[in-house]
């Protein structure tokens, strides 16, 4: 046995997160439930969360958590589960495609791993090493000032910061609202298949309605089609 | 504590670190139960002298203060049940989302100085970050279920949880901007001193995004008049319908304790935290951060006063709860997105040129009480001197 | 208890971690992510296959940039890694929008969300 005071917690933190994080992941590829896969994608993401605030990355392990569970996979689920009709909970995937992802993912795993090991130095780091907590230099430099020890050695001992990108990114957060929401809009155009469903249909209706009705069919049904599971 | 056991007592660091972490979290998985039960009989009584009843009575004597254990006794003896059509592992596992999210918040609330589960460098985001993962459990109930009712409470729960994250976030920027600071130990610390000291006092903007976090606060936990999910009037219970026994008492507890956790939240940011309106402690010479008897109760007392708080919030919750009618879910989009959002931004920028046009963020003829702790915070466990940060500022600027 | 596993646990668990153990661990998620994508025909899946591979290679940023996992005397990216890894989740949202935008506007006019199905262009 392993003397308890010999064990560096901070390591078991790791793989105790890192086996969380990586067994999600493949349970993303194995299962079959769009919805489940959701699940086991917010779990994956969380675990790698706690990741970051083991490796002293706070704030971008607290972004994580807020954006990309709290928010992006929220609109996830939200579309999954507009879409969620019975036949598309579960589409299968052919076995040969499933072998032949496994044997590129099996590939491209080696090539990553073969690099990951390949510097001695990335292997041994120095134990008890301390940081200091990043949030506030983070924040001065998305403001413009860096103030972390990377500016020692820019001339003037100040490096520039990242100031225009993160108002670039603030612009491109705008745009993507606004496309997204013109996108995702629920008038319908006329392609060639609505005007063929609406021809078949009895002529009062009108392609607006036949699309309300189609969509709260797809909740009810979707539902419908869970009770008959 | 970890280091009273290795230092005082002689444990072993790993003892002592486990020991401390399994004490912290039972003390806090208390607070969300027993808080749960309390609440529950509180919101009872309080509706009853709302609608002019009486209310639970006779279990345990006088005022019928044992009616939530007997409740909690009759869930647990219920029969648990699960629709046919359910997804079996999801509808299991979603009532546990939703509490670990709920439990998983407190770790960074800080009760009194030091008297915090784990005190992160960016505390109030990790609160509102997690809090915002309650969701999850939900949505999975409601998807779940194989119910419509369940499916429509998890839909509107869904919608109006990420809207209002965005106010939310915005209110709770502004005390983070006036104390420099993400750590909640050291915004609840930058408001010691008198009642003038606290945040939301500090000047006209603060005051009125208080009531806007309030708002919202009500609304990213989903109490009436925000309770869209388990609408009963029109969806049976919302996403709850299918649930039964100690399932659905997860739900509750994760529920009251989210409410607990923002009006806590909203005690630390704007209401001074542990920090009385009348500094007595500091009146009689004792001070927090030192470690003998005195100011340990000195901190109890501190505790006291946020508990104190943060329960006042909640009744407020339930007297709202039980005076307004529920909205309709457009109209809780337009609170959002029309109303909470743009009075949210135009006060953080109307505090912000406060901060900047008066000096110190005091108006012209008033003058800061003593007491209050503004230097420092850059010497402090954020980073490094302020001098060495001072002067890189001045070589960018012009 | 189990002598040939035993040694390589003892040391896996009494030394601290480096970046190699993050590198792999977001190769894992990286592969994982890739799998995702050539497998899944559910468009929603394919999106969540983008966010595996978006945060394998977050792991990595926030990994470099750590001064706690460096060798003795090591260099860390520092600030730069945390800021494009903060980039990488904001950019991930936004695009996390704009498909899920595309894929509800082509379960509208199609009435599906297989992505084999999204041939129209097809000569």
């Amino acid at each position: 046995m392993i003397p308890l005071a010999a064990i560096d917690w901070h390591s078991v933190f790791f793989f105790l997160f890192a086996a969380l994080a990586c067994g999600c992941a493949v349970a993303v590829v194995a299962a079959e439930n769009v919805v489940r896969m959701a699940l086991y994608l917010v779990l994956s993401l969380g675990a790698t969360a706690g990741l970051f605030f083991l490796a002293g990355a706070e704030f971008v392990g607290a972004m994580q958590l807020m954006i990309y569970v709290g928010g992006t996979l929220v609109l996830l689920v939200f579309g999954v589960m507009l879409t969620a009709q019975a036949p598309f909970v579960s589409i299968k995937t052919a076995p040969g495609d499933r072998v032949l992802a496994g044997v590129i993912g099996a590939a491209l795993l080696a090539v990553l791993l073969q690099s990951a090991f390949s510097v001695p130095e990335w292997r041994k780091p120095a134990a008890g090493r301390d940081g200091e907590p990043a949030a506030t230099p983070l924040g001065m430099a998305l403001l413009g000032t860096r103030v972390d020890e990377a500016s020692a050695g820019a001339p003037g001992g100040v490096r520039s910061g990242y100031l225009l990108p993160f108002e670039i990114v603030s612009v491109h957060l705008l745009v993507v609202l606004v496309g997204a929401a013109y996108l995702a809009r629920a008038k319908r155009r006329r392609t060639p298949r609505a005007i063929e469903v609406a021809a078949s249909m009895e002529p009062p209706a009108t392609v607006a309605a036949h699309a309300a009705v189609g969509r709260e069919g797809s909740r009810g049904g979707s539902v419908l089609a869970g009770g008959a599971r | 504590m970890a280091e009273f056991l290795i230092n005082s007592v002689g444990f072993p660091e790993w003892l002592a670190w486990t020991v401390t972490a399994v004490v912290a979290a039972v003390l806090i998985l208390n607070v969300i139960a027993g808080g749960a039960l309390v609440f529950i009989w509180a919101e009872r009584k309080i509706a009853a002298r709302i609608q002019d009843r009486l209310g639970p009575t006779r279990t345990g004597g006088r005022f019928g203060w044992l009616q939530s254990l007997a409740d909690g006794i009759k869930l647990i003896a219920k029969e648990d049940l699960m629709p046919e059509g359910a997804d079996g592992m999801l509808f299991r596992l979603a009532p546990y989302v939703s509490f670990c999210a709920s439990f998983c918040a407190f770790i960074a609330l800080p009760f009194a100085f030091d008297f915090v589960g784990q005190r992160l460098n960016v505390g109030v985001f990790f609160v509102v970050a997690v809090l915002g993962l309650e969701v999850f459990g939900v949505i999975l109930a409601g998807y779940a279920s194989a119910s419509k009712w369940s499916l429509f409470g998890a839909m509107r729960e869904a919608a109006q949880v990420v809207s209002y994250e965005v106010p939310l976030g915005m209110c709770v920027v502004v005390p983070v901007m006036l104390a420099g600071s993400m750590d909640l130990v050291t915004i609840a610390e930058k408001q010691a001193g008198w009642v003038t000291n606290w945040y939301l006092f500090h000047d006209p903007f603060t005051f009125v995004i208080f009531w806007v976090y309030v708002t919202c606060a009500v609304a990213s936990v989903n109490r009436a008049p925000f309770d869209l999910a388990e609408a009963e009037s029109e969806l049976v219970a919302g996403f709850h319908t299918e649930y039964s026994g100690l399932r659905w008492s997860y739900f509750f507890m994760a529920e009251y304790g989210s409410m607990f956790l923002v009006s806590a939240l909203a005690a630390v940011l704007f209401m001074g935290g542990w920090n009385g309106p009348i500094p007595v402690a500091r009146l009689v010479g004792l001070s927090e951060g030192t470690g003998d008897t005195a100011n340990y109760f000195v901190r109890l007392l501190g505790m006291a006063n946020l508990l104190g708080k943060a329960t006042l919030g909640v009744l407020v919750m339930m007297w709202v709860r039980w005076t307004l009618p529920r909205l309709r879910i457009d109209q809780v989009m337009t609170t959002c997105l029309k109303y909470c959002t743009p009075i949210a931004a135009a006060m953080f920028a109307g505090a912000m040129l406060w901060q900047l046009m008066l000096p110190g963020g005091v108006a012209p003829g008033l003058s800061r009480p003593a007491g209050e702790i503004r230097e420092g915070w850059l010497e402090g466990p954020g980073g490094r001197s302020a001098a060495a940060r001072s002067s890189a500022v001045a070589g960018v600027l012009p | 208890m189990q002598p040939s596993l035993s040694p390589l646990v003892a040391s896996l668990l009494t030394e601290p971690v480096g970046v190699t153990h993050y590198l792999v661990v977001g190769a894992i998620l990286f592969t994982a992510g890739v799998a995702c994508m050539a497998v899944k025909r559910n468009a929603l899946g394919v999106l969540m296959g983008i966010e595996l591979v978006l945060n394998g290679a977050n792991v990595n940023f926030v990994a470099f940039a750590s001064p706690y996992l460096q060798a003795e005397g090591g260099k860390s990216l520092g600030l730069d890694g945390q800021a494009i890894a903060l980039f990488v989740i904001l950019l991930a949202a936004a695009e996390a929008a704009v498909a899920l935008a595309i894929t509800l506007n082509f379960y509208n006019n199609h009435a599906t969300v297989d992505v084999d199905r999204a041939d129209d262009l097809k000569g």
